[in-house]
């Protein structure tokens, strides 16, 4: 129980820190900065709420395979977004755009 | 229900059992994952092409409220991963506790969701005809709000899913005492899932741009 308490304190500090950093300008860097504390919380979630420490082999791999799988599917994607120049007319002579800054 | 009940029928012994009905469900929540990832890779696609427009609408979004629910839903799994640890050590009404604690919460969490439906209905911004947007780049704005709605919407249904089925464990708890601790541990990953995916949700969604006037 205290285990998990600890684990919900950290993530409600998180959450907290979050909101609050999205305010101020970290100049190109508000994107990056909350998908990380994002991760750190999903990494606390996966890590002791859903047993992934401690776990056999054959379920990180499971795990591992999905998140595979998923990075496959953004990298693609975005490395089509990303060189095409644009989806929409007149977005073309933009050139590339990099999304959650 | 900590007892050590014997295996069903395929399996050698209760470890085995457990093992499969885990791994079950975590073979589920990868093919979950893909799911919101497509829509997720679309958004993303999206918001970098029309960076201004997606972030002047996401700050009409309510971050207060969002903020709220974010901590209400993280306090639910920490309820939950309560009711799969006292479950395994076959404390029944802890059990019972914990998942009365975590229905509570997510109801708490839809409630506020539909609190917050409603505002954005009120002023317009359901991308419907109705839609109504002053400021420049109305076809972006909609189409966040869009997104805004698909996405939070399909996470509201996994939601009630997951709390049906949290409310038939209650309630086989109450009267025959025994779901097994197995199902309360995989309805516990499933809950934590759909966590999970609001924790990328509230940054994308409510977060990005609030620096910016």
């Amino acid at each position: 129980v205290r285990t998990i308490l600890t684990t919900l304190a950290l993530l409600l500090v998180l959450t907290a820190a979050t909101t609050g950093l999205a305010y101020v300008d970290l100049r190109g860097f508000s994107g990056l900065a909350a998908l990380a504390i994002a991760s750190a919380k999903a990494l606390a979630v996966l890590a002791v709420f859903m047993h992934l420490r401690g776990s056999p082999r054959l379920l990180w791999t499971i795990v591992g395979m999905a998140v595979a799988c998923l990075g496959v599917l953004l990298v693609l994607t975005m490395s089509d977004i990303l060189t095409r120049g644009g989806l929409e007319t007149g977005a073309v002579e933009a050139g590339p755009r990099v999304p959650f800054r | 229900m900590s007892a050590p009940a014997p295996a069903a029928l395929p399996f050698d012994d209760p470890a085995h059992q457990r093992e499969a009905a885990v791994l079950g469900m975590w073979v589920f929540l990868a093919a979950e994952l893909l799911f919101f990832g497509g829509a997720l890779a679309a958004y993303a696609g999206y918001r970098g092409q029309h960076e201004r427009a997606f972030e002047a609408a996401s700050n009409r979004t309510r971050i207060g409220l969002a903020t709220a629910n974010t901590a209400i839903l993280l306090t639910s799994s920490a309820a939950m991963a309560g009711a799969v640890g006292a479950a395994r050590a076959g404390r029944r009404r802890a059990a019972f506790a914990g998942l009365a604690a975590t229905i509570l919460l997510g109801s708490l969490f839809l409630a506020i969701k539909a609190a917050e439906y409603r505002a954005e209905i009120g002023e317009g911004l359901l991308p419907t005809r109705g839609f109504r947007w002053d400021g420049p780049d109305a076809p972006q704005a909609r189409l966040f709000f869009s997104f805004y709605f698909v996405l939070t919407g399909i996470h509201a249904a996994h939601m009630v899913a997951g709390l049906g089925v949290l409310a038939t464990l209650a309630v086989r708890l109450l009267r025959r005492g025994d779901p097994g601790a197995n199902a309360v541990e995989v309805a516990g990953l499933y809950w934590h899932f759909v966590d999970l995916v609001w924790i990328y949700l509230f940054p994308l969604l409510y977060l990005f741009g609030r620096h910016r006037p």
